[in-house]
Order: C-alpha cells, then sequence, then structure tokens
C-alpha cells in the first residue's frame, strides 16, 4: 500500500555515522532496535545530541517524542556532552556504608560541581553510579575509566588534580 | 557436531595442556581486573619467558576466585601436587619471585592466601565450579569440564517433557529473588500456544552491592548458554536473549564471544546435534533503569521501549515479548541447570533444606573482612556466613544487621544470625532472598540512614507509571529526610507507616511493593534508633546530621 521511502542519511560526513548506520542495518531497521542504536550513538560520540535523536528517529520510523522519552528514561544515555576527564563515584551499598558520601562531597567542594555536572572549563564531569559491581573494593570510583577500590577522600582527590591539572 | 566431536575438542584440549606441568591461575574478572591483575598477567608471562620456562610453565586468565577483597588473586599449579598455593595482593613487581618459586618446595610466604580456611572450605560449589578454574574466554576448556554434554543428554536422550519434570523434582527455585519454582514456569510455557517462543535471560543485575551475575558471566558464559538452549529445548523456543546491563562491558565482551565460538562449533544455530532443535542467543544491553529487572519492563526493554512495567496477568509465560509465550530467568537459575542435567534431580534435590534446594551465590559486601563471591549451601546460618566464612566484622567492631534482598529486602539483626539462609526464613523475619546481595553492617551505620538510603534508590528508579510508587516513594523518602534532619514528630512516623502499608498494597509492580521493605524491618527491629532521632534529636550511630533541631536550638 504504501511507497517505500528512501532511508534518511546521516546528519553529517563524520565517519562515525557509518558504526550507527550499520547497527541499523544490523537490526533490519527495525523499531525494537532503539535502544541498541542509542547505545551505538553515545558510545561513539560519547552522547545523544539532537541532531542524533533525530536521526535515529527517522531512521527506525519511531516518533521522536518516544526517542526522546527513551534516552532519558535510562539512566545511561547521556544528551550533554561530558569533560575532558569524568569520574564516576559509585553509590552502590557496599561503598555507600564504606564512606562514597565523603569522596562526593570532597569533590563537590573542590570542584564547585554537583553529580551529573561538568566544571565551567569542561576539564571534569561527576558522575554518581548505581553500582559499579565491586563492591569488594568498597568504596570503588571510576577514573576515566579505570577503576580504583579502597580509595580514600584525599588519595581520590589527588587522583584527580593530576588528571586534571597534567 | 555431535558426541564424537565434542569427545575429540576435549581430547585435543587435554592433550594441549599436558606438557605443561606447571600452570599459574590469574584472576581477569572484574574485581581483580579493577586492582590491576591484567598488568600481573602480562608480568607473569614476561617473567615465564625470562626464566626460560615457557615448555612447561604456562600463564592462564581465569574466572572470579571469590575472595576479591584480597585481589589480584594468583593460583600456581603443580601436577601430582594435590595442594595448589594462592597467593593473594600480587603487584607486577611480585611476578619474578612468584615464577622462579614455582615447582619448588618454597612458595613465597609474604604473600601466601592460606586457603584451608573457612572462606574456602565452607563453600559448595555448583554455579562457581567453573569459575576460577576455567579461562572463559576459550569453548575448549568448558568442554574439557564437561560442558555442553547436559546440552547433549537432553536433546538425544531426553524428551521435552522429561527435561521440565528433571527441572521440578530437582526443586530448583528462581534464584532472582522471587523464588518461583523453575519447573513450573517451564511447564507453563512448554503449554503456551503458538509456534513461537522466547527464552529471556536476566542479567540485568541492578540491585546495588550485588555483584554475582556479572562474576558468573564473566567466569563462566558458556555454563549460562548451555542452560538456556536447555531451556529452549524444554519449552520450544527457537530464540534466546540475554538483557545484561550496559554497565558490565566485560560481561558483555565475554558473552559476544561465547555466542560466537558456540555457533561456530554448532552448539547453538540451527540444527544442534544433528536433531531438529535450533535455537539462536543474541544480547541486548540494558541502559541503566533498575525496574527492567521486572519481567514485564524488561520485555519492554527488549521491544526498544521505555522500561515500564504493565500488569500481571497475563504473564510472560503466556503472552510475553512480543506476546508470545516467554520464559524469563536468571543468570544464576540457567546456570544451575546444566549440573542438574547432568548429575541428576535427585542429587541436586539432596542439597539444601526441605523447601529450598541447591546451593545460593552471595555477594559479601560492607562491613566484613572476606568480602567477595560465596556459594554457599541453602540452609546454612547467617552466622556461619558472618563469622565464619566472611571472617567477621572489622576493627573490632560490633555487627548491627545484615542486608539482603538490596531495595526490596531488609536489615536482619542480631537475634536471627542463627536463622538458617532460605528463601521462607528469610521472608519470615520480613526480608527476602533477593539476587544474593548480602550487605554487613556494624555500629557504624545508622539504620534510619539505609532505610532512607534505599528510598532515595527507589524513588529515582520508580519508572512513574502508577501513582503509589511515584509520588509515595517521594513523600517517604522526605519523611525519611525529615527523621534524620531531627525536624520529624512522632506522627511523621504514623505517616510513614501508613505508607508502608498503601505501597505495599497498591503500587503496580515488585519495586514498589517491595519498595517499603527496608523502612518495615528497620522500624521493627531498630525502632529505638527512628524514635532517638524524633525525641532526642539524635543519631545513634552519630552519622546524621540533625541539622534541623541545631537551627531550631540555635533560633
Amino acid at each position: 500500500m504504501s511507497t517505500v521511502t528512501a532511508r534518511p542519511a546521516p546528519p553529517s560526513q563524520d565517519k562515525r555515522w557509518k558504526l550507527v548506520e550499520a547497527t541499523i542495518r544490523r537490526h533490519g531497521f527495525q523499531s525494537h532496535s532503539l535502544i541498541e542504536c542509542l547505545h551505538t550513538v553515545q558510545e561513539s560520540f560519547g552522547y545523544l545530541d539532537e541532531q542524533a535523536l533525530r536521526y535515529v528517529a527517522s531512521a527506525l520510523r519511531v516518533p521522536l517524542s518516544e526517542v526522546f522519552g527513551v534516552a532519558t528514561f535510562y539512566h545511561f544515555f547521556t544528551l550533554k556532552p561530558k569533560g575532558e576527564h569524568t569520574c564516576v563515584v559509585c553509590m552502590g551499598t557496599a561503598c555507600y556504608i564504606k564512606g562514597a558520601p565523603a569522596l562526593l562531597t570532597a569533590v563537590e567542594e573542590k570542584y564547585g560541581v554537583k553529580p551529573g555536572e561538568t566544571t565551567a572549563d569542561g576539564k571534569l564531569s561527576v558522575l554518581t553510579a548505581r553500582c559499579i559491581g565491586s563492591c569488594g573494593l568498597a568504596p570503588a570510583v571510576v577514573l576515566d575509566g579505570d577503576v580504583i577500590g579502597k580509595t580514600g577522600t584525599e588519595d581520590f582527590v589527588n587522583r584527580i588534580e593530576k588528571k586534571v591539572r597534567g | 557436531m555431535n558426541h564424537e566431536r565434542l569427545l575429540e575438542i576435549a581430547t585435543a584440549e587435554k592433550e594441549a595442556q599436558a606438557p605443561f606441568t606447571q600452570t599459574i591461575n590469574v584472576c581477569v574478572a572484574a574485581g581483580c581486573l579493577s586492582s590491576g591483575s591484567d598488568k600481573v598477567k602480562e608480568a607473569l608471562e614476561k617473567e615465564v619467558a625470562a626464566q626460560g620456562k615457557k615448555e612447561c610453565c604456562k600463564v592462564r586468565g581465569v574466572g572470579c576466585m571469590g575472595l576479591c577483597a584480597q585481589g589480584p588473586l594468583v593460583e600456581v599449579k603443580v601436577k601430582d601436587k594435590p595442594q595448589s598455593v594462592m597467593y593473594q595482593n600480587v603487584t607486577a613487581e611480585d611476578a619474578g619471585e612468584v615464577v622462579a618459586s614455582v615447582g619448588t618446595e618454597k612458595p613465597v610466604e609474604r604473600l601466601v592466601c592460606p586457603t584451608d580456611v573457612p572462606f574456602f572450605t565452607r563453600q559448595k560449589k555448583i554455579v562457581l565450579e567453573n569459575s576460577g578454574v576455567i579461562d572463559p574466554d576459550r569453548i575448549e576448556e568448558y568442554v574439557l569440564y564437561d560442558g555442553y554434554t547436559g546440552l547433549l543428554k537432553v536433546l538425544t536422550t531426553m524428551q521435552r517433557s522429561e527435561v521440565i519434570d528433571c527441572i521440578t523434582r530437582s526443586g530448583l527455585r528462581g534464584r532472582g529473588g522471587g523464588g518461583f519454582p523453575t519447573g513450573l514456569k517451564w511447564a507453563t510455557v512448554a503449554k503456551g500456544r503458538g509456534d513461537r517462543k522466547y527464552v529471556i535471560c536476566n542479567a540485568d543485575e541492578g540491585d546495588p552491592g550485588a555483584f554475582m551475575d556479572r562474576s558468573v558471566l564473566e567466569s563462566d558464559p558458556h555454563r549460562v548458554l548451555e542452560g538456556m538452549a536447555i531451556a529452549g529445548y524444554a519449552v520450544g523456543a527457537q530464540q534466546g536473549y540475554i538483557y545484561c546491563r550496559a554497565e558490565y562491558p566485560l560481561a558483555v565482551k565475554r558473552l559476544k564471544t561465547a555466542i560466537k565460538q558456540a555457533e561456530k562449533n554448532g552448539l547453538l544455530g540451527n540444527n544442534i546435534f544433528g536433531t531438529t532443535f535450533s535455537f539462536s542467543i543474541d544480547i541486548r544491553l540494558g541502559a541503566g533503569a533498575f525496574v527492567c529487572g521486572e519481567e514485564t519492563a524488561l520485555i519492554h526493554s527488549i521491544q526498544g521501549q521505555r522500561g515500564q512495567p504493565r500488569p500481571r496477568p497475563p504473564f510472560p509465560a503466556e503472552r510475553g515479548l512480543w506476546d508470545k509465550p516467554t520464559l524469563i530467568n536468571n543468570v544464576e537459575t540457567f546456570a544451575n541447570v546444566p549440573p542438574i542435567i547432568r548429575n541428576g534431580a535427585e542429587w541436586y534435590a539432596g542439597i539444601g533444606t526441605d523447601k529450598s534446594k541447591g546451593t545460593k551465590v552471595f555477594a559479601l559486601a560492607g562491613r566484613i573482612r572476606n568480602t567477595g563471591l560465596i556459594e554457599v549451601p541453602m540452609g546454612i546460618t547467617l552466622r556461619e556466613i558472618v563469622y565464619d566464612i566472611g571472617g567477621g566484622i572489622p576493627d573490632d567492631r560490633k555487627f548491627k544487621a545484615v542486608q539482603t534482598g538490596g531495595p526490596s529486602g531488609g536489615c536482619i539483626p542480631e537475634q536471627y544470625l542463627d536463622m538458617q539462609v532460605d528463601y521462607d526464613s528469610l521472608m519470615k523475619v520480613g526480608s527476602i532472598m533477593g539476587s544474593g546481595g548480602m550487605i554487613i553492617m556494624d555500629e557504624t551505620s545508622c539504620m534510619v540512614d539505609v532505610a532512607k538510603f534505599f528510598m532515595e534508590f527507589c524513588k529515582s528508579e520508580s519508572c512513574g507509571k502508577c501513582i503509589p510508587c511515584r509520588v509515595g516513594t517521594s513523600q517517604m523518602y522526605d519523611l525519611l529526610c525529615r527523621i534524620t534532619d531531627g525536624r520529624a514528630t512522632l506522627e511523621d512516623l504514623v505517616m510513614l507507616e501508613e505508607m508502608c502499608d498503601l505501597l505495599k498494597n497498591t503500587s503496580l509492580c515488585g519495586l514498589g511493593m517491595t519498595a517499603p521493605n527496608p523502612i518495615l524491618t528497620t522500624l521493627r527491629y531498630f525502632r529505638n534508633e527512628y524514635t532517638a532521632h524524633i525525641e532526642q534529636k539524635k543519631c545513634l550511630a552519630g552519622v546524621c546530621s540533625n541539622k534541623g533541631a541545631l537551627e531550631e536550638v540555635a533560633k
């Protein structure tokens, strides 16, 4: 009945869109691959911007409102670009009772940012995690992808300083 | 693939391993990796080459050995010697010394981790039998340890109904927390109408303080695939999905490798073992929503939608993924299936208590000496877990409570330490078995603060679909804040209790229904702490600031 319309082209020539296109194609343009596609976008670009949401929506033929709904429903997806460095403080139960709140306060005070925010110079993003599963090493933090276990406030801030300053 | 081919793989692997009289196993599961075990492994490999032991000594990466707190862990095994040596807190600098000591009578004393202690001797390993033994990236090693023989057995010698009957008789119950009889669930899906059915493995371990499923997936991924394929055969499904957290990249990577290897060897895909049974498995990534552990929310998420639950019935066993009959089990449940098939239902039913059979994996964490992963038979007492296996509370502090079941569970006080751990006893004291997180708290933890912590969790993880949960968790969190802030009155406590009752009875899904559990159990066993905050404006553990009360005094 309906005529087959052409699939939309990626928003730009950026090579990273090829990865996104590949994911969309692998799932046969099915609407149920929305979350998988958003994962690929975030993996490739670091976050989901409006342009990406619009592209994915039209490629999968899902209403933009629904794409936005899914992107904001799940904590893993972020609509803001991250800073140069990221530190994630695990707030799981084991980390919580072993001093994670103190770690977070120390970082908040030192850099003047709250969880989910990035410093004004774009150097550091501070995030919290529900549980990174390294409970045996509580309190644990993730600094630029490396898990650091059994840390203390001083050690933690020093490590961040090294990243940000150096 | 057939039986002969499976044996061939096992024999070839045995022969390949035979020249190596010495093996050095390095734990490469997430816990030890984050303490730098990859660098230790690299250093050990270099040292083996440098010391000219390449012909006889092999360095392998293996799964979780359990004692995560002392990682990186390294185990040295020498052929014809029954006792292996385990090392703890190994660094790359220690590699030379460790390699030099292999095969001599003198281990590196300062690194030795004693293995004749209760932490190791009191465990019973079924799910974790291969963890820390095999290389999770190699299907050959899994096959060498009887891998896929369970699948072979069901496909070549058993009827579908016989498989379900075997699981039913084994007494296996869902390890995700609810404890629903697995055999009954399988039978319901098997009876479901339609030619298309699905099997889903719930690996969305969102419960904070729990890392059992992660360890199983990282240490022995093929076991889960085999369990799913057996389930697929039993219920008549052709397609399986593993719904795994995106926060577990290593587990996802190992699963992907495992699926590829299984497909290549004809253990997944079309006409497995030359039979008419075809089964494939795909991975779907979660995206950080605790509510997706709920069956119907998980299904929505796999369908690419928001993870919001819907009323049940119809249950997923009748109408699940794309409205087709769907079997959903937890990682640990599937991991139990291959050994049950191999060893028989009676063997499994012989372990554990009357109503809770088999073993349970727990992630032991918090204020306890031996944090890590343990597997114990059902019916063991909490005291044995905390004091024998866990080694007790560090710094001579006093035990206060053990929290099981995460945000859906409760805090169990000292008076129940001698209680047997099984589904029903835990339920009786107001907690639940849960997926297996076990957090130990000592006197430095304020129980009101703990309840607040979990309520904050539920508040932010509530999907927002039903009002009791969306508004209720928020209000209860505010009430708890008032209490810890020293601004609450006794009426607030009454209100809190009423809200607990309301959420329990009117929420749409398990998240809301069980959200009050942490409050209910702490109110039941530690009411004095609540009243101390309210009446004396005092936190008995010295955690809460009570700053609201101080401000009032200042006025």
